[in-house]
């Protein structure tokens, strides 16, 4: 077996060495009745690389690709272009194959990686500190209503109607278990504004998204100015981080936490994951935060060096009292993440932002010309809904027959908003003239 | 005109001279290398894009104020950076990882090559359903693997890495116990004191409170103190257990504990970290396990990356099973489905953790490792993983200290008893890395002073064990001896030992641009 080093001559030296007759010797632990004879029932034994690739081909060919046609998929993930140098860097032996940065004197490469990670977050969020990254962005949401409530000692969170109904939900759940409860506005296209409405003394945090989940972009800041008022923090959620190079960032409208997903920026799709959370906060509650930190110290020379830091703050130091059980995160992740963004720098990450920007806005036009299409996102990003006199279902399968995926049913997400007849669609750099022709010309034909 | 060297060999004079600092920063091959805010540039880039039109906005004027700010590099700048911050980074790649509990085996490539597939890498999770029966296919054929080896009947795929599986299966008692109508009245999760630190974080995430087992002499649960403790409770939401533990040995009493927790109205979970010393040997779920978290980035061989991705899939008992969170996958006769609400079969289902449907990459990373070893081959991983571990504590139980009798599992313990005064066992561990190794795991498990647990894991050689062997026990032997240059260690590492309390002190978390008068002072 190939990636087995003993051979049987090994094995039996190694078993004279240690003094017993038998691997199975090890094993006189494992009560009798769960000893298995043989190997397991129902696998195939060991195949070749050549046989294990095309089962694993096989089974690709089966999908069809974002890159296939013109492909307009999003709420939540998006179809991006991947520099290659960014896989090849994130396939280095030393960064792929390595552990938790524990022993920092052979582990710089991946803490200097993360501190960068850390500087690039904080910026790009417009925050103080960013940590070394969560598990995707509704596991950072749920994360950070539940940091909200430590840092205020109040256990009432109130989400947005436009947040990201998977991300709702990952709140939902890990806030019910806690104790916290949970208010849920109800699903609107343009309704964050409403969450200032909805604070008062018992509240921890209200969270709130933009681009929202129908794409809406929105000035936070007079929720920031009521959450406040009542001593209560703000949340502000994005899904796109691309977005960030154009649109108002949390730190601009007053967030004391900001979270949201990183794929966008290095990893591709990937079928909804891995992907990569970020989370950046003021520098208050950094001391609350979830999560790895990487910070800056010296070695024994006094050379600046890099660590895991504050720590004390962690499950496998404070066990019970930690502030989250995060371990494992999203390193490798993060490390696509800010490779991408060095390739990018400043300039080049608000340039990419204003091209989906433009992707948006030329869709947005060719299908709003199409008789029967109202467009319900007043102002966005890169991803807007829009809504036809036929059920969404239906169109999006028939733009499907056409070679076009159209977007996301907003029933898919909501099945209770009684939006049947509301798609989500996403531009990006990805697409093209020619792709939104074909949507523009597709949906024409089937409605 | 110079004297012609090439092709002249070259004759070194003896000297220890000369040797130290240079102009560059560098040591020879390993390169100095800058933060990339230092070396960066705002208006430099190595991605060529299109020219925007320009005179389109939407964006209602809620647009981005200040600048990011952010240095960019070109991309042979960029390659070069990473290149050399690749360069202090220890690996598998490298050498033997004997991180205990972390299962530091080697990461096939191929499994890499499967994840780029474009039918699986440039997928949205939020396609039709249809145009992507290949993925939920490679979902369910995971899923009957992992199924079948664990003999449990039920997996959910979607938690993120261990902590995440942790988290789904406790959910999964908790959402159990209320169903029963004793959510409220069952809060008591019994945790060993030897425990992942993980474990406790996850009950009291659950809003669970954690009570603490002891362990025994042998390493084990003790059973007088887990017996009086459910005799003096009626409160008992379950146990949280890890098999093999933390010591490195399977709980002898396992089937024990699992009926009397079940006697107790409580259930079993396990944590899976160390089930590569079973796989293909042993089936959790013929030892009363209710459920049990995976970690594919340890037994099944996907990369640590440096801190994750990891995957979590956790299976469950038929007791547990209705309450699994969705998503799930399901096969008709018109093909795969996803179930993506707590609706139809999924109508007792906990919740949903996470946005989409789990760690895709990591699945077909995984798969393509199953499929590589087939049962017959992941039976030989669980032996020989083993083997290396008895190897490793049989050439060192003369020198160290053993932390137990007897074999151990995967990994093996050893306490810091055989040390002299004042050299500890992170000197031990820090010497290693002169030595060419990452150290082991140290001061883990709590139940065990100054522990080092060492996991080879199978895709070691004999060869690369015994140089291992030999360079511990020397550091070993220096340490019995009291060598106070120990405490210096490491000595030949990229770096010096850090002062990690002086980085909590005062913490600094992000580069931030120089004071000008510093800059007018250099």
């Amino acid at each position: 077996m190939r990636y087995l080093p003993l051979t049987p001559e090994d094995r039996a030296a190694m078993l004279n060495t240690i003094g017993a007759a038998s691997v199975d010797d090890f094993y006189d632990d494992v009560p009798q009745s769960a000893r298995l004879s043989g190997t397991i029932d129902g696998l195939p034994d060991h195949q070749g690389e050549l046989a294990v690739e095309r089962h694993l081909a096989r089974l690709s060919e089966k999908n069809r690709t974002a890159s296939d046609g013109p492909f307009y998929v999003g709420a939540g993930a998006y179809k991006h272009h991947v520099p290659a140098s960014v896989d090849m860097i994130i396939q280095r032996s030393e960064f792929l194959t390595t552990y938790t940065p524990y022993q920092p004197e052979i582990a710089q490469g991946t803490l200097q990686t993360l501190f960068e990670f850390q500087t690039q977050v904080a910026a790009m969020t417009a925050m103080d500190v960013a940590n070394a990254s969560m598990y995707d962005g509704s596991t950072a949401c749920a994360e950070a209503a539940v940091m909200a409530c430590r840092a205020t000692r109040r256990k009432k969170v109130v989400l947005s109607g436009g947040l990201h109904p998977h991300y709702a939900a990952a709140t939902r759940l890990l806030c019910e278990a806690q104790g916290i409860e949970v208010i849920e506005l109800e699903p609107a296209i343009d309704s964050e504004l409403e969450l200032a409405n909805h604070v008062d003394e018992t509240t921890a945090c209200v969270i709130g998204q933009s681009p929202n989940v129908f794409g809406t972009v929105t000035d936070l800041s007079p929720v920031a100015d009521a959450a406040h008022a009542q001593k209560a923090l703000l949340v502000s959620v994005f899904t796109e981080a691309v977005s960030l190079g154009l649109v108002t960032p949390p730190g601009e409208m007053g967030a004391d936490i900001a979270v949201g997903e990183g794929q966008s920026i290095g990893n591709p799709l990937t079928f909804g994951g891995p992907y990569v959370g970020l989370f950046a906060c003021t520098q208050k509650l950094v001391r609350q935060m979830p999560g790895r930190l990487c910070g800056e110290t010296v070695d024994a020379d006094g050379a600046r060096g890099f660590v895991l830091t504050l720590s004390t703050r962690e499950q496998h130091i404070r066990r019970d009292k930690a502030t989250s059980n995060i371990c494992t995160n999203s390193g490798l992740c993060a490390l696509a993440f800010t490779a991408h963004m060095t390739l990018l720098g400043g300039k080049g990450f608000e340039h990419l932002a204003q091209l989906n920007h433009e992707a948006a806005c030329d869709l947005a036009d060719a299908l709003s010309a199409v008789p029967g299409v109202e467009i319900l996102t007043p102002r966005f990003f890169n991803e807007f809904a829009f809504e036809t006199s036929i059920n969404a279902d239906a169109v999006l399968a028939m733009l499907d027959e056409r070679g076009v995926l159209g977007g996301v049913r907003a029933s898919r997400l909501l099945p209770e908003s009684g939006m049947g007849n509301v798609i989500i669609a996403a531009a990006t750099e990805c697409t093209t003239q020619e792709d939104i022709a074909a949507y523009a010309a597709a949906l024409k034909e089937v409605i | 005109m110079g004297m012609q060297t090439i092709g002249r060999p070259t004759t070194p004079t003896a000297s220890g001279e000369g040797a130290g600092s240079t102009v560059s920063g560098a040591k020879g091959l390993l390169q100095r290398e800058d933060l990339i805010f230092e070396v960066g540039d705002i208006d430099k880039t190595g991605v060529d894009l299109p020219s925007p039109k320009g005179g389109k906005d939407r964006l209602g004027g809620v647009q981005r104020k200040r600048r990011t700010e952010l240095p960019g590099l070109s991309e042979p700048e960029a390659v070069r950076h990473y290149m050399r911050l690749s360069q202090r980074n220890y690996a598998i790649d490298l050498g033997l990882f004997p991180l205990g509990s972390c299962t530091m085996k080697h990461n096939p490539r191929l499994n890499e090559k499967a994840a780029r597939m474009a039918g699986f890498a440039d997928i949205h999770p939020l396609q039709p359903q249809h145009t992507v029966q290949g993925a939920l296919e490679l979902i369910d054929e995971l899923a009957t693997w992992l199924k079948t080896l664990t003999g449990l009947p039920a997996v959910a795929m979607s938690p993120k890495a261990g902590a995440h599986g942790e988290l789904c299966g406790m959910l999964a008692i908790r959402q159990a116990l209320i169903a029963r109508g004793e959510g409220d009245a069952r809060k008591r999760v019994l945790v060993p004191a030897s425990a992942h630190g993980t474990n406790p974080a996850t009950a009291i995430q659950c809003g669970f409170i954690v009570d603490e087992i002891k362990a025994d002499a042998r390493g084990r649960v003790d059973m007088t103190d887990l017996r009086s403790k459910l005799e003096q409770t009626d409160d008992i939401a379950g146990i949280m257990l890890t098999n093999p533990n933390t010591c490195g040995l399977f709980e002898t009493d396992i089937r024990e504990i699992a009926d009397l927790i079940h006697a107790a109205g409580g259930y079993f979970y396990c944590d899976g970290a160390n089930f590569n010393a079973i796989v293909g040997r042993v089936r959790p779920g013929d030892l009363g396990v209710d459920a049990m978290h995976i970690n594919l980035h340890k037994t099944f061989s996907t990369p640590h990356g440096g801190g994750g991705p990891g995957s979590g899939p956790t299976v469950l008992s038929d007791a547990l099973a209705p309450f699994a969170p969705v998503p799930g996958v399901v096969k008709d006769e018109d093909g795969f489905h996803l179930v993506e609400n707590a609706e139809g079969e999924a109508r007792e289902a906990f919740g949903r953790m996470v946005a989409f449907h789990g760690q895709m990459g990591m699945f077909v990373r995984a798969l393509t490792y199953m499929l590589s070893h087939g049962a017959d081959g992941l039976k030989q991983v669980a032996e020989d993983a083993v083997l290396n571990a008895n190897y490793v504590q049989a050439r060192l139980n003369h020198i160290m200290t053993p932390a137990f009798e007897g074999y151990c599992m995967h990994e093996a313990l050893f306490s810091d008893a055989f040390t002299a005064d004042g050299i500890d066992t992170i000197d031990i561990a820090k010497a290693l890395i002169d030595e060419g190794y990452h150290p082991m795991t140290m001061y883990f498990p709590l139940v065990v002073h100054g522990a080092m647990l060492i996991e080879p894991t199978e895709t070691e050689s004999k060869q690369e064990l015994d140089r291992f062997c030999d360079a511990l026990a020397d550091v070993a032997q220096r340490a019995a001896q009291g060598d106070d240059g120990l405490k210096g260690a490491p000595y030949l590492a990229p770096k010096k030992r850090l002062d990690e309390t002086r980085a909590a002190r005062k913490p600094v978390l992000k580069w931030t641009p120089p004071a000008p008068e510093a800059i007018a002072a250099e």
